[in-house]
C-alpha cells in the first residue's frame, strides 16, 4: 500500500495540471467565440462571390481560357496541410496528419508536394520524406487570422500555380468547424478553379430556382472573370484558415474539459484512497495503544 | 427607400441598409444606382462610395472588388471598406508620403508599381473621406 504522503503529493500535483487545463479551457472558450463570429462574418462574401462567379462563368462563354482554370496534366500536387501550431487540442492534428497521409498513399503515382501551415503539420513531415516547398507558422497561434495573413498564403500559392507549369493541382487540407465539439477533415481542391458545369449539382439542390438574370456588364465578362478567379482562390484560402482556427479552439476547449474532468476523477478515488489508508493507521494506532494498555 | 445596400468585404458585413440612391465607384467612372436601375455588375475602383437616406448623405471608402445591382438590391463586395470615422487621417497622410516618396524613386516590378499605386490611391480616399468628414 502506498504511503499517506506519496498520495498527498500526487493529489497536489494532479490539482495543478486540472488547474492548467481549466485555465486553457476558458481561454480556448473566449478564443473560440470569436474566431466563431470571424468565420460566420466571412461567410456572405463567399456566398455572394460563388453566385456571382457562377454567373460570370456562363457568360464568359466556352471559349473562355484562364490559366486559373484549364485543367492540367496529373503528376504533381501541391498539399496545402492547414495544422495548428500547438498541440494539447485532442486528435485535431493528428486527424490532419492521417488525412494527408492517406491522401498521400491514394496518390502515390503522382508527386506530392507539401506547403506546410501550421507548425504540427510541418515537424511531423520534415521527418519523412516528403518535400516541403514553404511553410507558414504562427499564423494560427494567436486564435485569429487576419485577411491581410490569408492573403499572403493565397498569393503565394497563386504564384507557384501559375509560375510552375508543371504543377498540375493544388489541393487544401484542412478541419471544417461543424460545432463546438465536432470538426470535419476536408481534403478540397482548388486549383485549376472547377468550371461552373462541374458544380451543378450543388446549385441544382437550392430550393430557389436558378433565375436567369441578364445583367449589363460594365466590363467585358471575360475581364472581370479572369480578375475574380485569384480572388476565388484567396478568399477560399481565407475561409480555411479561419474555419481551421475556429476548430482548434473548439478541439482544445473539448480536449481540456474532458481533461479536467478526467483530472476530478483523478482526485476524487485519490482522495478515497488517502482517507482509507488515514483511517486504517489510525485504527491501527488505537489498537496499539490499547492492546499496549491491556498487556500493563 | 427602395435600395436595399450591402456592403460586405472578406472580414465583415459592414453595413446593410436601405437607402434612396446610392453612387459607387466603378472602374469605368462613377455609378450612380436609383431604383428600378437594370441588372448591373462592375468592377470597383479605391473611391468614395455614397448613399442618400432622406436628406441626408453618407459615405464610405471602398477598394477593390465589385459591385452587382439586381432587384433594387446593391451588393457591394469590396477588398477593403472602412467608414469616415475608422478612416485615421495622420496614418493617412504619412502612408501617401511614404507612397509617393517610392514612387519618386521607383524601380520596381509592374507589379509593384501597381501596388505602389493602389496605396495612394487609398491613402487619397481616406485623406478625402476624412476631410470631407471633418468639414460637415
Amino acid at each position: 500500500m502506498a504511503n499517506l504522503l506519496d498520495i498527498r503529493r500526487r493529489i497536489k500535483s494532479v490539482k495543478n495540471t486540472q488547474q492548467i487545463t481549466k485555465a486553457m479551457k476558458m481561454v480556448s472558450a473566449a478564443k473560440l467565440r470569436r474566431a466563431q463570429e470571424r468565420a460566420v462574418s466571412s461567410r456572405p462574401f463567399a456566398t455572394k462571390m460563388a453566385e456571382v462567379l457562377t454567373d460570370l462563368a456562363s457568360h464568359a462563354g466556352e471559349d473562355f481560357h484562364h490559366p486559373l482554370l484549364d485543367p492540367r496534366g496529373n503528376e504533381r500536387y501541391l498539399l496545402v496541410l492547414v495544422t495548428a501550431d500547438k498541440g494539447l487540442a485532442g486528435a485535431f492534428n493528428a486527424n490532419l496528419i492521417k488525412a494527408a497521409q492517406s491522401f498521400m498513399r491514394e496518390h502515390a503515382g503522382q508527386t506530392v508536394e507539401l506547403l506546410a501551415v501550421g507548425r504540427k503539420g510541418r515537424d511531423f513531415f520534415r521527418r519523412r520524406p516528403v518535400e516541403i516547398v514553404g511553410e507558414y507558422i504562427g499564423l494560427t497561434g494567436k486564435g485569429r487570422v487576419e485577411h491581410a495573413e490569408a492573403l499572403e498564403v493565397a498569393r503565394d500559392i497563386l504564384r507557384r500555380f501559375t509560375e510552375d507549369e508543371g504543377l498540375d493541382k493544388v489541393f487544401v487540407i484542412f478541419n471544417e468547424f461543424r460545432s463546438v465539439i465536432s470538426q470535419r477533415v476536408v481534403v478540397e481542391q482548388i486549383l485549376p478553379v472547377s468550371r461552373a458545369e462541374d458544380e451543378a449539382p450543388e446549385s441544382a439542390d437550392d430550393a430557389r430556382p436558378q433565375t436567369f438574370v441578364d445583367y449589363i456588364y460594365e466590363q467585358p465578362p471575360a475581364e472581370i472573370f479572369s480578375r475574380l478567379l485569384p480572388r476565388l482562390v484567396e478568399t477560399q484560402v481565407y475561409r480555411a484558415l479561419l474555419e481551421s482556427v475556429a476548430s482548434e479552439q473548439g478541439a482544445r476547449m473539448t480536449a481540456m474539459d474532458s481533461a479536467s474532468k478526467n483530472a476530478g476523477e483523478l482526485i476524487q478515488s485519490l482522495t478515497l484512497n488517502m482517507n482509507r489508508i488515514r483511517q486504517a493507521s489510525i485504527t491501527r494506532e488505537i489498537i496499539e495503544i490499547v492492546s499496549g494498555a491491556a498487556a500493563l | 427607400m427602395a435600395l436595399q445596400l450591402d456592403v460586405i468585404t472578406p472580414e465583415r458585413r459592414l453595413l446593410s441598409e436601405q437607402a434612396d440612391s446610392v453612387t459607387v465607384p466603378g472602374r469605368g467612372g462613377e455609378l450612380g444606382i436609383l431604383p428600378g436601375h437594370t441588372p448591373l455588375i462592375s468592377e470597383l475602383q479605391t473611391g468614395v462610395l455614397s448613399y442618400t437616406q432622406g436628406p441626408t448623405t453618407r459615405r464610405l471608402l471602398v477598394s477593390g472588388g465589385f459591385v452587382e445591382v439586381n432587384d433594387d438590391r446593391v451588393s457591394v463586395l469590396a477588398d477593403l471598406a472602412e467608414f469616415p470615422e475608422e478612416v485615421d487621417a495622420a496614418r493617412a497622410r504619412t502612408e501617401r508620403e511614404e507612397a509617393e516618396r517610392r514612387l519618386g524613386a521607383f524601380t520596381g516590378t509592374p507589379e509593384e508599381l501597381a501596388d505602389l499605386r493602389a496605396q495612394l490611391d487609398r491613402a487619397d480616399t481616406r485623406l478625402q473621406l476624412a476631410a470631407g468628414d471633418a468639414a460637415r
